[in-house]
C-alpha cells in the first residue's frame, strides 16, 4: 500500500486539534461533575453538535457507503434507522429522562425502581454495550490506517485509543463536549467537500453513458477500471457470474493456483494469502451473499428473508438508539427537559444533513471501485474512491480529507464511549473519586482495544447494528416502560433486561462461531431485534404484572418529576449528592445554591 | 428547584446570631430566586402533596403527552414501515424512474429526512404547547 503523505499530514491535525481543543478547555475542569456532566452550562445548538458529532460513528462515516456500494438500496435502511431512532428518543425518552435527573442509565433504573441490584445488572450492560461499541469503531481505525501507511491493523487502533484515554484523562466531559462539537462539522466538511467534487468530476466526465464502466441499471456485474491487483487476506466465497480469466497466486477452490486461471460461473472459494490479477474491463466477483449484478443492486428487498431481515434492522435501528450508553449521557448537560427536546431536534437536523453525502458515495463507488467487492473492504469506500476518480494530486488531497474525517468519526465516538463507560464504572464499581475516573478510563479504553485486535473484523454497520439490537433489546423496554408506565416493578424490569440481552448475546455468539466455521448460521443471528425486542419487552410487562406488590412507593412522586413541565420546577438532579468526595462535594455546595 | 432552594437560604442565615468561635466560611446567600414563580400556588402544592386532586391532575397530562407522542411516532412508523413491503409485493414500483432516479433511491435516499424533522418539529410544538397548557391550568 503506497503512502499517503497528505493522509497523514491530516490525521495528525485532527489528532493535535483534538489534543489542543481538550487541552485549552480542560484547564477550566477540575470537580468530578466538571468531568462528568459539563456543569451543564452548555448552549443547545452547540450541544446538539455535540451530540451528533459523538453519534456519527465510523459506521455513519464508513459504513453506510461500504453497505451501499455492496448491498445497494437496502443499506438506505442504516442511514434511516439512525435518524429515526433520534425521533423516538425525542418523542419518548428526552424531556422526562432529563427530568428526571439520572445521570447514567443506571441512575436512571435506580431513580425509577429503587433498586441497587437491578442497577448493579444494568451497570454491567452499559459497560458490555459500550465496549461492545468500541470494538467496530477501533477496527474501523486499524482498517483505515492500513490504506495510508503501510503498518498492521492494530496500529490504528491503538492511535485512536490512545487519543482518546489521554484526552478524557485531560478534561473529561467538558473537553469533550466541545471537540465533539468541533468534529460534527469537521465530519461534514471532511464528507461533503469531497462529495462534491467527485461529483461535479464525475458529472464533468459525461456522466454514468459515457464512462468506461458498467451502468447501474443494466444486469451486468460493476467491471474493473483497471488493472487490478488484489490481496486476500482473509478466506473468502465469491460469486463468479461471468467467464473470467485471472492470474491468481495462492490457494484457490481448495487448490494450489499458480498463474493463469479460468473461472466458470458459480461460487468460487479463495484463501487468505491469495493475490488476484483482474484486467481492465473483467467482470467483478463479489462476495457471497450480496447483489452480484447492478440491476438486483439496484433493487429493493429480493426475497422473504431479506424482508424479514429488513424489519430486523428496522426495529433495531429505530429502538437501539435510546438504549446507547454514550447518547444519553449527552442529555445531562442540557439544563432541563425543553432544552433536552430542543437539542434533540436539532440532532435530527444535523443527521439528516450528513447521512445525503454517505449514500452519493457509495452509489459512485459502485462504479469507480468495485474492486473492493473482491476482498469485502467495502468499508473503505470512503476512502478510496477519491484516488479512484480523480488520479493524482487532487484525488490524495480528497482522500486525505476524508481520511481525516474517519479519523475525526472514530476518535469522537469512542471519546463518547470511554467517558460514558468510565462514568459508570467510576460511580458504579469504584468509590467516584477523579483519580478513579481516570482508572476507568484505562480500563474503558484498554479493554475494547485488545478485543479490537483480537477479534476478526466484519462489516462496521453490521456490528454496530447487532449492538443496536442488545440496546434495543435491554435498555428501550425499561426506559420506555419505565417512563410511561406506571406499574412496572424492578423484577420485571430485571426480568426483561436478563432475557433480552442473553437472548442477543447467544445470537452473537451464534453468528461469531458461524463466521470463524463457514458461515452457516442464517443472517438473522447478526440481526436479530426482530424476535428479542417484542420478547423482551413481553417479559417485562408480565413479570411486572405478575410482582405488583414491588412497585416503589413513591411511584407517583417519581412521575410527576418526570413529566411535570419545566417552570413547576419539580425537576431534581440525583448526580450532584452522590459523585465527587466529601471535600469536593463541600467544595459544590458552597457559594451555588442551584445545580 | 426553585422552591426548595427558599428553604436552605433561612438556614443560611442563622449562623449570623450564633457567633462562630472561628471565622467563618463566606457564603454567597440567595434569598430569591427571580426565576421562579413569586408565589407558591395552591394547585402546585396540591401536586406536590400527592392529594388525589393533583395525581388524577398528573395522570391526566401524562396521558395526554403519552398520546401525543404515539400518534406522531406511529404515523412515522407506519410510513416507513410500509415501504420494505411495498416493494417488495409491488415489484413494479422500483423500476419507475423520476428525473434519471430509480424511486426506492428518491423514496428511501432522501424523503425519509425531512419527514422526521418534521414530525419531530411539529412534535416539538404540541409537547410545549401542552406543558403550557398544564402550568397555565395548575396556576390560574
Amino acid at each position: 500500500m503506497e503512502v499517503n503523505l497528505w493522509a497523514v499530514a491530516t490525521v495528525m491535525l485532527v489528532a493535535v486539534a483534538t489534543f489542543y481543543i481538550g487541552y485549552r478547555s480542560s484547564r477550566l475542569a477540575s470537580t468530578t461533575p466538571d468531568f462528568l456532566v459539563a456543569r451543564r452550562a452548555i448552549r443547545s445548538s452547540r450541544n446538539a453538535a455535540a451530540v451528533s458529532g459523538e453519534y456519527l460513528s465510523a459506521a455513519s462515516f464508513l459504513g453506510v457507503a461500504g453497505l451501499v456500494l455492496k448491498d445497494g438500496v437496502d443499506a438506505l435502511w442504516y442511514p434511516i434507522g439512525f435518524t429515526a431512532g433520534y425521533l423516538a428518543l425525542m418523542v419518548f425518552v428526552a424531556a422526562p429522562l432529563r427530568r428526571s435527573g439520572a445521570y447514567t442509565l443506571p441512575d436512571f433504573c435506580e431513580a425509577r425502581l429503587g433498586s441497587r441490584g437491578l442497577r448493579g445488572l444494568s451497570t454491567a450492560f452499559v459497560v458490555f454495550i459500550g465496549m461492545l461499541y468500541l470494538v467496530p469503531q477501533l477496527q474501523g481505525a486499524g482498517l483505515s490506517i492500513t490504506r495510508i501507511l503501510p503498518f498492521p491493523h492494530w496500529v490504528g487502533a491503538l492511535i485512536v485509543a490512545g487519543v482518546v484515554v489521554v484526552n478524557v484523562f485531560g478534561g473529561g466531559m467538558r473537553a469533550i463536549t466541545i471537540v465533539q462539537a468541533f468534529q460534527y462539522w469537521l465530519k461534514l466538511f471532511a464528507i461533503a467537500a469531497p462529495t462534491f467534487v467527485m461529483c461535479a468530476l464525475f458529472i464533468g466526465d459525461g456522466g454514468i453513458s459515457s464512462s468506461a464502466t458498467t451502468g447501474l441499471t443494466e444486469p451486468y456485474p460493476p467491471t474493473f477500471t483497471s488493472a487490478t491487483k488484489i490481496d486476500v487476506r482473509t478466506p473468502v466465497i465469491l460469486q463468479v457470474k461471468e467467464h473470467t480469466w485471472l492470474f491468481a497466486e495462492g490457494v484457490v477452490d481448495d487448490g494450489p493456483a499458480q498463474g493463469s486461471t479460468f473461472w466458470a460461473p458459480g461460487d468460487h472459494k479463495v484463501g487468505a494469502g491469495t493475490q488476484l490479477h483482474f484486467f481492465q474491463g473483467s467482470a467483478v466477483p463479489v462476495v457471497a451473499g450480496a447483489p452480484a449484478d447492478n440491476e438486483s443492486w439496484l433493487r429493493p428487498v429480493a426475497g422473504t428473508s431479506d424482508l424479514f431481515l429488513t424489519y430486523s434492522l428496522i426495529l433495531a435501528t429505530f429502538l437501539g438508539t435510546m438504549g446507547l450508553p454514550h447518547v444519553l449521557v449527552r442529555f445531562y448537560t442540557n439544563p432541563d427537559g425543553r432544552a433536552a427536546r430542543r437539542t434533540t431536534l436539532h440532532v435530527l437536523l444535523l443527521l439528516s444533513l450528513f447521512y445525503l453525502f454517505p449514500m452519493l458515495v457509495g452509489a459512485l463507488s459502485r462504479l469507480y471501485t468495485p474492486e473492493l467487492l473482491v476482498t469485502g473492504q467495502t468499508d473503505l469506500a470512503v476512502l478510496a474512491l477519491p484516488t479512484k476518480i480523480a488520479p493524482g494530486v487532487l484525488g490524495e488531497i480528497l482522500a486525505a480529507v476524508t481520511t481525516a474525517g474517519a479519523f475525526a468519526a472514530f476518535l469522537s465516538t469512542s471519546s463518547g464511549l470511554v467517558v460514558s463507560v468510565a462514568g459508570v464504572l467510576s460511580t458504579d464499581v469504584l468509590p467516584g473519586r477523579v483519580r478513579d475516573f481516570k482508572f476507568a478510563t484505562a480500563i474503558a479504553g484498554g479493554v475494547p482495544l485488545a478485543l479490537a485486535i483480537v477479534l476478526r473484523p466484519s462489516d462496521i454497520s453490521l456490528t454496530v447494528g447487532l449492538v443496536f439490537a442488545l440496546a434495543a433489546s435491554t435498555f428501550c423496554p425499561i426506559l420506555l416502560l419505565g417512563i410511561w408506565w406506571r406499574r412496572l416493578t424492578w423484577v420485571g424490569a430485571a426480568a426483561g433486561m436478563v432475557v433480552g440481552g442473553v437472548l442477543v448475546l447467544s445470537a452473537l455468539v451464534v453468528h461469531t462461531i458461524s463466521g470463524y466455521t463457514g458461515g452457516w448460521a442464517s443472517p438473522l443471528f447478526a440481526q436479530p431485534a426482530i424476535i428479542t425486542v417484542p420478547v423482551a419487552f413481553l417479559t417485562v410487562i408480565l413479570a411486572s404484572l405478575a410482582t405488583q406488590r414491588t412497585m416503589p412507593a413513591d411511584v407517583n412522586r417519581i412521575r410527576l418529576r418526570m413529566h411535570a413541565p419545566d417552570r413547576l420546577g419539580f425537576i431534581r438532579d440525583r448526580d450532584i449528592a452522590r459523585f465527587g468526595t466529601a471535600e469536593e462535594r463541600a467544595r459544590l455546595a458552597n457559594g451555588r445554591h442551584r445545580q | 428547584m426553585s422552591r426548595h432552594a427558599a428553604g436552605p437560604g433561612k438556614h443560611e442565615q442563622q449562623p449570623k446570631y450564633v457567633e462562630p468561635p472561628t471565622k467563618p466560611r463566606r457564603k454567597r446567600v440567595v434569598l430569591a430566586d427571580s426565576r421562579a414563580p413569586v408565589t407558591v400556588l395552591r394547585t402546585v402544592v396540591e401536586l406536590e402533596e400527592q392529594t388525589s386532586y393533583g395525581e388524577e391532575l398528573v395522570r391526566q397530562f401524562i396521558r395526554i403527552q403519552l398520546r401525543t407522542a404515539v400518534r406522531m411516532w406511529g404515523s412515522v412508523v407506519l410510513v416507513l414501515a410500509s415501504l420494505p413491503a411495498l416493494f417488495h409485493f409491488l415489484p413494479h414500483l422500483s423500476e419507475v424512474t423520476l428525473t434519471g432516479v430509480r424511486l426506492p433511491w428518491l423514496v428511501l435516499g432522501i424523503a425519509p429526512f425531512p419527514l422526521l424533522f418534521g414530525v419531530g418539529y411539529w412534535y416539538n410544538v404540541r409537547a410545549e404547547r401542552n406543558e403550557r397548557d398544564f402550568v397555565d391550568m395548575v396556576e390560574k
